[in-house]
């Protein structure tokens, strides 16, 4: 029988997981939807995030430190990335950019292997959240709903980042059609950079925040990329909505088939998306085009 | 390069096979390296006939590997099967068919959606591998004990166990699977896969089922990949879970485009490489875990400085070497004295090959009410449009009057919202652009929709080979050369457009004005009844103009055509009857004296003169 504490917790588990790809879904979508470019280093980013909040730690011991060298620092390897490599990728067929990209993510994988070892490493959570929080109902981790809390933060800041302000209309506008911004007067390469900046921050602010809760390990990041995946195409290619939507969708599948078999978590994850494809092919909320 | 001289590949890959046993481990290569290197090879073998051929890049082939490998080694070691090699091919046969069942929702869509999708499902069968099934897979144990094979022929019992006899039996395996190969690459299947590849939209208006050649595409590579898996288990005597992990996918994509992909050989010079190399750095460098970082940055850099990888690099500096030069950009000289010469053409007019269903003397096109919005805009609204046998329609109108989404509407590339087209008695609304085309109702489109990287002759041949078998067909060991009359009619097409001389330039090296006719000639080459002509004239220089009037002249004899154009001049002089088109709607219809007299027609192009005066 169904045991009601076991599965409310597993939900909480579940909206922990799907926060969690929502906001590295949000990055991966917007990259796509403005450059046209799937970076399949994204999940090596999320695991860099997490080793340079590591390494911020151990030199600092402030967990804030920690989460903005993280974040930061991805983005800096974002920018760098996309103004070296990728830039000289836009004119050249869409495989050439999955392989070059996949190519750096083995890259950066194999250089955190090379310095840290194949060994997992944690990053303790802050004293404030440390512990577990009685929910009246059952006990649960309070890191883990402190984690729900800044995901939700984060998605909020960078809703508002691409809703409310010019900088964002533009990336909108660029999604829908990067040429004609181009053509418009705004230097687009520009946008681009900057939106790869923000994608990978995304991806590499969710592996700091998330370290505490899991180890890292230099691998971490290639389960989290194929779940992205599959959020993005649940949720529908470039959008931001969808983004966050499949990703609760996603997180919750994964957990609450955990509970009554682990073994199926990922066949189920794929029968949703089996779902989507069959009925809507362009995601829950995306257009057609897009592609 | 695959396509010239086919048996001398063929010799080169045998000869190469038996010397490696001599040559190699003077090169530091151990057995066992050797024949994983095959093994990879192999399997690489179909990814690249489905990246390198067909432009599709999967990053899940782990999965039919590694079903391949388990459906073999279960049946050699649990259920006590004792026939090695059949077990090896129904592996492959059970990747076969779970690749078709994959493709099938894999194939839904294409780029990248296509790649993440088979990210996922490859990450699916591993753990799959991992819980249900792991009372038959082993889980994360494997299965052991997985026998060599050998043949008990009466006088003699050959058994390859390990090392440079289990070498003989790969090299056979790798010489079957590489002569199948190369007969499926020089097939008229390989030959569409390749049009797939640089031009899918263009290949199935051409008259190709191309989700069902993909879908082909996927098939092989993944009975490739079971093969390999297959043999795998055999050579390791244990068959490893890990065939199934996404790092399998990603090794064997990685060493595909450091060898050169669409080259077949190109995934065995990359595994060679990449053996070699994590031999080499592991051992004699002593990098440790380091290997593969170098390996990945070695990846990048020819991803970025060598997209054709090691194959591609050497034929470059091959073609450098000994001056081999593309052919130049710009029509020489001698072509223009070519097009001269050409000026009173004498190439027998190529009448369509189909004939009107019998008894039936309506128009050859009929159009009833068609319209078509966009959201709120209609780009086409109530238009009726009748087209008889034999004549020449022009059609006129300023810009955005919904020429194109006519033609587009015609040919089926675009569902109509309302109304509705008969095309030889046969209702076609709601068919799609490849079956209206096997009807015999074909486009040349506005902007040129080529096969890049094809040469001329290649390109037209596609054409031709959609109505010489059909929509769809499996003649995947066919020789195009054995249909009859293809060449003739590829001859035809080429002559009757005026690129014989060019025919073996690939289209990236032809002048516009040559890209073009070549653009003509795809729509006008599997003989429709009915030719629909967006713009032929748009961008060419008045001599061009010229030129091509004359050969739409010629084509016009014995079809039925259609032809949209801006140039009035030309298109008066060709067109019997003319359509005038303007917002949507058909302003007027007449000969061209009376389009040329008509007011409204003035109106609509030089806008309300009466108004300034």
């Amino acid at each position: 029988m169904i045991n009601w504490a076991n599965f409310v917790s597993q939900a909480f588990n579940g909206l922990v997981l799907g926060a969690l790809l929502a906001l590295i879904s949000s990055g991966l979508t917007i990259i796509y939807g403005t450059l046209g470019v799937l970076n399949l280093a994204h999940g090596a980013m999320f695991m860099l995030g997490g080793y340079a909040g590591y390494v911020a730690y151990n030199y600092t011991g402030s967990f804030i430190v920690a989460v903005a060298v993280g974040a930061l620092f991805v983005m800096l390897v974002g920018v760098v990335m996309e103004r070296v490599i990728i830039r000289h990728f836009y004119s050249r067929p869409p495989e050439d950019q999955l392989l070059v990209t996949f190519g750096i993510s083995i890259c950066m994988v194999e250089i955190v292997r090379f310095f840290f070892g194949s060994l997992s490493q944690t990053v303790p959570a802050p004293a404030v959240f440390s512990g577990i929080t009685s929910l009246g109902f059952m006990f649960y981790p309070t890191y883990r709903l402190a984690l729900v809390g800044i995901i939700a933060i984060a998605l909020l800041v960078l809703f508002l980042v691409l809703y409310r302000t010019r900088i964002g209309m533009i990336v909108r506008a660029g999604i829908e059609d990067s040429l004609m911004v181009d053509s418009l007067g705004i230097n687009v390469y520009r946008i681009f950079m900057l939106v790869f900046g923000i994608g990978a921050m995304a991806a590499g602010f969710a592996g700091i925040v998330n370290a505490p809760v899991v180890s890292i390990t230099p691998d971490m990041g290639e389960s989290i990329l194929v779940q992205t995946f599959v959020v993005v195409v649940i949720g529908g290619v470039g959008s931001f909505p969808g983004a966050v939507i499949g990703g609760l969708i996603a997180g919750e599948i994964i957990s609450l088939t955990s509970m009554v078999n682990p073994g199926y978590a990922y066949v189920m994850l794929f029968a949703a998306m089996t779902v989507v494809l069959v009925l809507r092919p362009y995601g829950l909320l995306g257009t057609q085009g897009r592609e | 390069m695959l396509k010239r001289r086919p048996y001398l590949i063929t010799f080169l890959t045998a000869f190469g096979l038996i010397i490696a046993p001599f040559v190699l481990p003077h090169l530091g290569f151990a057995p066992n390296t050797v024949n994983r290197i095959l093994v990879w090879g192999l399997f690489g073998i179909g990814f690249d006939i489905l990246f390198g051929f067909t432009g599709l890049l999967s990053f899940g082939q782990s999965a039919f590997y590694g079903t391949g490998g388990f459906v073999a080694a279960y049946l050699l070691t649990r259920a006590g099967f004792p026939h090695v090699v059949t077990a090896i091919f129904i592996g492959a046969i059970a990747a076969a068919v779970v690749g078709y069942l994959v493709g099938l929702l894999a194939l839904r869509r294409t780029g990248i959606y296509f790649c993440m999708i088979t990210i996922a499902i490859s990450e699916v069968f591993f753990f799959v591998e991992f819980n249900p099934l792991s009372e038959w897979t082993g889980g994360e144990n494997g299965l052991p004990g997985v026998p060599a094979p050998s043949f008990d022929l009466g006088f003699i019992k050959m058994s390859f166990t390990s090392g440079w006899t289990l070498y003989q039996f790969l090299a056979v395996c790798y010489f079957v699977g590489i002569v199948i190969a190369l007969r499926i690459v020089r097939s008229p299947v390989g030959a569409i896969l390749s049009a797939i590849r640089d031009n899918p939209l263009r290949a199935s208006a051409v008259g190709h089922d191309i989700h069902g050649y993909k879908l082909t595409a996927f098939v092989i590579a993944a009975a490739y990949a079971g093969f390999a898996g297959g043999l795998l288990g055999m050579m390791q005597g244990f068959m490893p879970p890990d065939a199934f992990m996404f790092d399998t996918s990603g090794q064997l994509v990685m060493q595909s485009a450091i060898g050169g992909i669409g080259t077949l050989f190109g995934p065995l010079l990359g595994a060679a490489v990449w053996l070699f190399l994590q031999d080499f750095l592991q051992v004699a460098l002593d990098l440790g875990a380091a290997w593969k970082l170098v390996l990945g940055v070695v990846f990048v850099l020819l991803v970025v400085f060598l997209r054709r990888g090691l194959i591609g690099g050497i034929a470059d500096l091959y073609n450098l070497a000994f001056g081999k030069k593309t052919a130049p950009a710009e029509e020489s000289p001698e072509m223009d004295v070519a097009v001269d010469a050409a000026d009173e053409p004498d190439v027998a007019p190529m009448p369509p090959h189909r004939r009107a269903p019998e008894g039936y003397n309506g128009p050859i096109l009929k159009a009833i009410g068609l319209t078509k919005h966009y959201g709120g805009l209609a780009a086409n609204s109530d238009i009726d449009f009748t087209v008889n046998y034999g004549e020449l329609r022009g059609i006129i109108g300023p810009n955005g009057a919904g020429k194109s989404t006519f033609f587009k509407m015609l040919t089926c590339e675009v569902v109509p919202t309302a109304g509705k087209i008969v095309f030889e008695g046969n209702d076609i609304t709601g068919k799609n652009v490849t079956d209206v085309c096997q009807l015999g109702l074909t486009k040349s489109y506005q902007v040129n929709q080529l096969f890049t990287h094809l040469t001329v002759r290649e390109n037209v041949e596609v054409a031709v080979l959609a109505e010489m078998r059909g929509k769809f067909k499996l003649d995947l060991f066919g020789n195009p050369d054995m249909i009859p009359g293809l060449n003739e009619q590829i001859a035809h097409t080429l002559a009757m457009v005026n690129l014989i001389g060019r025919a073996d330039t690939p289209v990236s090296a032809l002048a516009y004005g040559e890209k073009r006719r070549l653009e003509i000639g795809l729509a006008l080459a599997n003989s429709p009844s009915l030719l629909l002509l967006d713009e032929p004239l748009a961008g060419m220089s008045p001599r061009e103009r010229a030129e091509t009037v004359k050969l739409l002249k010629s084509i016009s004899k014995g079809r039925t055509m259609i032809v949209i154009d801006h140039d009035m001049d030309a298109l008066f002089e060709l067109a019997e009857r003319v359509t005038v088109l303007q917002e949507g709607r058909v302003l007027v219809e007449g000969t061209p004296a009376e389009i040329k007299n008509n007011e409204a027609v003035q109106q609509a192009y030089l806008g309300g003169l009466k108004e300034v005066a």
